[in-house]
Formats: C-alpha cells, sequence, structure tokens
C-alpha cells in the first residue's frame, strides 16, 4: 500500500479553482518534487496535503482518510517546513524547537519524556543549531530562521516531511547541507519527502520522482528524468528551459 | 556533501547535550514565594494608607481577632480595616490579576502585543451590558449588583459570539488581522450605542459616567468572592493552556503544523477571557490598559514563554493595579479619582516608553 494517496484534488478558493483533480501516489523511501511555474498550485497541494486548506475527492495516509485524523495524530504522520516564518515574539531558539515534540504529550499534565528529550537532541546536532540554542528568534537572519523551524519539523519526527521552497532563504552552503541532510534522514525506514521547488537543477539531482504541475492540473507525472523531457517542460514553462540551463552552466566552464 | 555535515556535527554534539540539560521552563517555588510576598507588601500598604494611616500593627492584631471572633479592640479603626479597606483591597487585587492574565492569554493567543479584551471589542461589550443594567435598573433580587454582573457577562459573550460568527464568515481560519480589525470597529459602534444610552439616562448619568471610568471603591467582600471564583475557574483554565498559547506567539500556522487543535484551543481561551472580563467589569467598571501593560512589563523580564508569563502577570497585574488604586486614593486628597483614570494615565505613558523600546530593539 502506498504511503500517501491522493485522489481526484481538487481546491478552490471562492469562485477560482486552484488544484483540478490531481492524483498521485507517494511510496515509502522516495523523494517526490513538486514542480512548475508560479502559481501551478505547488504549494496549495502541499498545504491540502497538510489539511490546513479546504478541499475535495480524498488524501489517504496508509489507506485511512487523512480527514479523520485528531491533530495530534496529524502531526505526528505530517510535519511540514513552511516557506515564510514571521515570530513574533523573542521566544528563544530552543523553546521553538522543543515545541516540536507537542503531539507527543499534548494532554495538560504530560510531562517530557526521555525520547522528546533525544529527539530535540537529534535535531539540534543535525541542524546545528547548538550555539545560537539561548538566542531569541528576533535575532536570526532568514537561513538560521530557517533551520531553526526544521529542527523543531525533525524534533517532531513526522513519517512524511513536507518542505514548500526549503532552501528559499538559504546560501548555497546550507543549501547543500540541508539538502543532504534531508536525503540522510529518509534513509530511515517508513519515511517519505515531498518538496516544492523551484530549482529544476536541484528537483533533478535529488526527486526521485516528480510531479509537474500547470495551471493546477498535473502536466507530468513519474520517476527520475521521466518528468524532464523537455518538449513537455518547453511547454509548460514557454521557453526553452534545457537551453537556458545549459546557458547558465556555460558560465562555469 | 557529508564531510561538511560530519564535521558539523562533532562540533553541535557537545554543546546541545550540556545546554538542553539545564533547561526548564516554568518558575520554581522560590520565585512564586517572591511574586506572593511582593503581592502581598502592596496589599498590606494599600490597608495602611489612606485618608486615615493606620499603622501595619494595628491592622494586623484587628485581622486576628476578626479571624479568631473576638471582639475588637474601640478605638482601633476596625471598621474601616475591616469593611471598606480589605474588601477594596481584595477586589483591587483580584481584577488587576483577572485582566492581566486575560490579557497576556489574548496577546499570546493572537501573537499581538497589542491585544486585550478591550481589542476584541469584549470589554466594551460587557460595559454596554453593564450600562444597560444600571439605566433600565435591572437587578436580581436579594443580589444588589447581580443585574449588572449578568448583564455584562452576557453581553459580553454576545459581543464575542457576534465578533467570531462575523470573523467566521469574512475569513474561515479565524486570522488574528481579522478579529482585531472587527474588534476594533466593534467597539467604536458599542462607544456608540453607548453614548446613545447616556443621552438617555437621565437620573443614572451620574452613575453610569462614574462606573465606565472604572471604580472598585464600595466593594464588598461578595464582590471579591465572585471575583475570586471566577479567577479560579477561569484562570485555571488559561494556565493549563500556556504550551499552546506559546504555539500561538510564534504563529498559528506552526501551531496547526505541530500538532495544536487551533480551532478548539482558541474558542476555549476566548470564551474563558470573555467570561472573566465580564466579572471584571460588571464589578470594577473598564478598567482600561491593565491587560496590556502588565504582560508588556512582565515578558521584558520574563521573555515570551506563557508559563512565565501567565503567572508572572497574575501576580504582577495584582500589584500593579493595588499601586495605581493606593494613586487614585491619595493623590488628591480627600478626593478620590476612578481608579481608570490612573491606570490609562500611568499606562499611556508606559505603553508608549515601552512602545518604543520595542520598536527600537528590533
Amino acid at each position: 500500500m502506498a504511503m500517501l494517496e491522493v485522489q481526484n484534488l481538487i481546491v478552490r478558493y471562492g469562485e477560482r479553482t486552484v488544484v483540478e483533480d490531481v492524483s498521485f501516489s507517494l511510496e515509502e523511501g522516495r523523494w517526490l518534487m513538486l514542480i512548475g511555474p508560479n502559481g501551478a498550485g505547488k504549494s496549495t497541494i502541499v498545504n491540502a496535503i497538510a489539511q490546513s486548506a479546504p478541499y475535495t475527492g480524498r488524501i489517504l495516509y496508509e489507506g485511512e482518510d487523512m480527514r479523520r485524523l485528531k491533530p495530534t495524530e496529524l502531526a505526528k504522520k505530517i510535519g511540514i517546513l513552511s516557506q515564510n516564518h514571521s515570530v513574533g515574539y523573542s521566544f528563544t531558539v530552543e523553546e521553538v524547537v522543543r515545541l516540536g515534540r507537542y503531539s507527543y504529550a499534548p494532554g495538560i499534565f504530560s510531562r517530557h519524556s526521555d525520547a522528546d528529550e533525544e529527539s530535540v537532541e537529534r535535531a539540534v546536532e543535525l541542524t546545528g543549531i547548538a550555539p545560537m540554542l539561548k538566542q531569541s528568534v528576533l535575532t536570526l537572519s532568514g537561513g538560521e530562521l530557517q533551520r531553526t523551524f526544521l529542527a523543531q519539523l525533525l524534533a517532531q519526527d513526522p513519517q512524511i516531511l513536507i518542505l514548500d521552497e526549503p532552501t528559499n532563504h538559504l546560501d548555497l552552503v546550507y543549501q547543500k547541507q540541508i539538502f543532504a541532510l534531508i536525503r540522510q534522514w529518509l534513509a530511515q525506514s517508513g519515511r517519505a519527502v515531498i518538496s516544492v521547488v523551484h530549482d529544476l537543477s536541484l528537483a533533478r539531482a535529488y526527486g526521485t520522482d516528480a510531479l509537474l504541475l500547470h495551471n493546477g492540473r498535473l502536466a507530468m507525472a513519474g520517476e527520475g528524468d521521466a518528468v524532464f523531457d523537455p518538449a513537455v517542460l518547453n511547454g509548460v514553462y514557454s521557453m526553452d528551459v534545457a537551453e537556458w540551463m545549459r546557458t547558465m552552466l556555460s558560465q562555469w566552464t | 556533501m557529508r564531510p561538511d555535515l560530519n564535521k558539523q556535527r562533532e562540533g553541535a554534539k557537545a554543546p546541545s547535550r550540556h545546554i538542553l540539560r539545564k533547561s526548564s521552563e516554568g518558575f520554581g517555588p522560590g520565585a512564586y514565594a517572591a511574586f506572593i510576598i511582593v503581592m502581598l507588601a502592596a496589599m498590606a500598604l494599600c490597608i495602611c494608607v489612606g485618608s486615615v494611616t493606620i499603622p501595619l500593627k494595628t491592622i494586623v492584631s484587628v485581622i486576628w481577632r476578626a479571624v479568631k471572633g473576638l471582639p475588637q479592640i474601640p478605638g482601633t479603626s476596625s471598621s474601616i480595616i475591616l469593611s471598606v479597606r480589605i474588601p477594596r483591597v481584595l477586589c483591587v487585587a483580584l481584577s488587576g490579576a483577572a485582566l492581566s492574565l486575560c490579557g497576556a492569554a489574548m496577546q499570546g493567543l493572537l501573537k499581538n502585543p497589542l491585544a486585550d479584551g478591550s481589542t476584541l471589542g469584549v470589554s466594551s461589550g460587557a460595559a454596554l451590558g453593564a450600562c444597560l443594567a444600571i439605566a433600565l435598573e435591572i437587578t436580581l433580587p436579594g443580589f444588589p449588583f447581580a443585574g449588572t454582573m449578568v448583564m455584562a457577562m452576557a453581553f459580553a459573550f454576545l459581543s464575542l459570539v457576534l465578533i467570531l460568527s462575523l470573523a467566521y464568515r469574512l475569513d474561515y481560519s479565524l486570522a488574528t488581522g481579522t478579529i482585531i480589525l472587527i474588534g476594533v470597529i466593534f467597539s467604536m459602534f458599542i462607544s456608540s450605542v453607548m453614548s446613545l444610552v447616556i443621552a438617555f439616562a437621565g437620573d443614572h448619568l451620574r452613575s453610569i459616567t462614574y462606573w465606565t471610568m472604572g471604580s472598585l471603591a464600595g466593594s464588598s467582600y461578595l464582590n471579591a468572592l465572585v471575583l475570586l471564583i471566577a479567577l479560579v475557574l477561569c484562570g485555571s483554565v488559561i494556565l493549563l493552556h500556556a504550551r499552546e498559547l506559546n504555539a500561538f506567539a510564534i504563529g498559528e500556522d506552526n501551531a496547526r503544523h505541530i500538532g495544536v487543535n487551533v480551532k478548539r484551543v482558541k474558542l476555549t481561551v476566548m470564551i474563558t477571557v470573555s467570561v472573566l472580563i465580564g466579572v471584571c467589569v460588571s464589578i470594577g467598571g473598564t478598567i482600561a490598559f491593565v491587560g496590556l501593560v502588565t504582560p508588556h512589563m512582565v515578558r521584558m523580564i520574563t521573555g515570551p514563554n506563557h508559563k512565565r508569563i501567565l503567572p508572572a502577570s497574575l501576580f504582577g497585574g495584582a500589584t500593579f493595579l493595588l499601586l495605581c488604586d493606593l494613586v487614585a486614593r491619595v493623590i488628591v486628597n480627600p478626593v478620590e479619582l476612578p481608579i481608570g483614570v490612573v491606570t490609562s494615565l500611568i499606562g499611556a505613558v508606559l505603553f508608549v516608553n515601552i512602545f518604543y523600546q520595542t520598536r527600537r530593539g528590533r
């Protein structure tokens, strides 16, 4: 059985249909890249999967309708890293990361266990934010903030990671590290990743599967390089994508 | 790729273990003891000082005799202490604690340091209810202030339902900006209705006007008991939501992502806050700025974690309002100012200062 199955997903904002009849499934150990031009519906699809956008159609997690899951159960299965983070108060990095364990002890009197501590420590190690644990999140740069929320997400320890433009605020060094880190995370059993990316080279290098979206519809879906068919890409982006990539690369040779 | 990551992991390992073990989010017993001592000192000061200054020793002996049921020694101003100052001090402390706790909760929930019961429109709604009760002479037999209280609570709750249903219609996710905007518009609407009520109030004009300025003069033990019950019940609900409020204060979307039942928590906290504000408004009138300023001051000392802000606001709010009430009573002696005037004066100045500093700090 597929880990995640999206069936006939339709998302409407008022009169406007943003996602139209999209179906796909995600198996364990796969890294699905959602690609397509701006406004293609990539972020809307991940929001629907995270149950934070109203939709019609069905989204199943291991065969179970995700609408039926309680918020804490949902958080243990699916974790999402948003594109933007705006924090209003001067919480410390540590406080933000620790909240990732909320769904494991949501009760009023429940205490944090050793497993919680370990998970938080591991997330802190992996993301390399230990030196700034006591720092206020208001003093962080965009990249540091992104790593803080990634640490919170890793502490949350979901089965499926959803990353909406994960390297948006990150310089090249951290882009490289974050993608390597996620690949390492994915190697554990029972995990899968969905990410929205604009950089087609990154999508091609790290993704095992890809969905190409165009105006809310699936233009192409498949494993490996199948989606990166020049003819289809050129149609969706209305430009010669491969030619552009080659021009960019030629600057370095 | 790998060497980079490994190097970083090795470097990060040692400090993270060390730092993480030591952290504790809430206050220890020592801090609570300090809060209680400061609050009790403020209470004692408020009982001592007034139109007649009474030595602390006399107060202790009067209270001791009253508790033990012994007859009071004549000439010790026992009636001033027992029937005027103590009930008033109790009501002031409880109102201050309740309003500050509500303010702290709303500021966390809406991720907005300017939020308060008044921003939601709940205070104005409650005030309108109480005004109507005074103007129309609505009373319940046996309970002299129950009419205003029931009306204030009912109107606070009605305001909340109205604001929330409007917000739901406009924006299903109940985004904080929507709620604050609706709250502000609602408050303006209510204040115009209130002016209308006052215009037709006739004989009750003076008592309504005085009451809208906020005053806890003439409080009784029954007032204090009602406030205490409301604070214990609603306060526990709010205190038990400290972790969820932290999540909201970081961001509503983030709260949803980590597994907080966003809608349930929002409704629970809002309803609790509106009940508590309704009770406070019916007893002390609209005492502005307490719920806005105390959590601000507290946050500067404790940081934004609600496990610390909420209890600190509780005690801090009580102490702050006690001192304001003291100023209201003694500053233009023998005339007594309504407490709301003092809190607004102190509050506005402090608020501008705090706002300026937080802006500069960014």
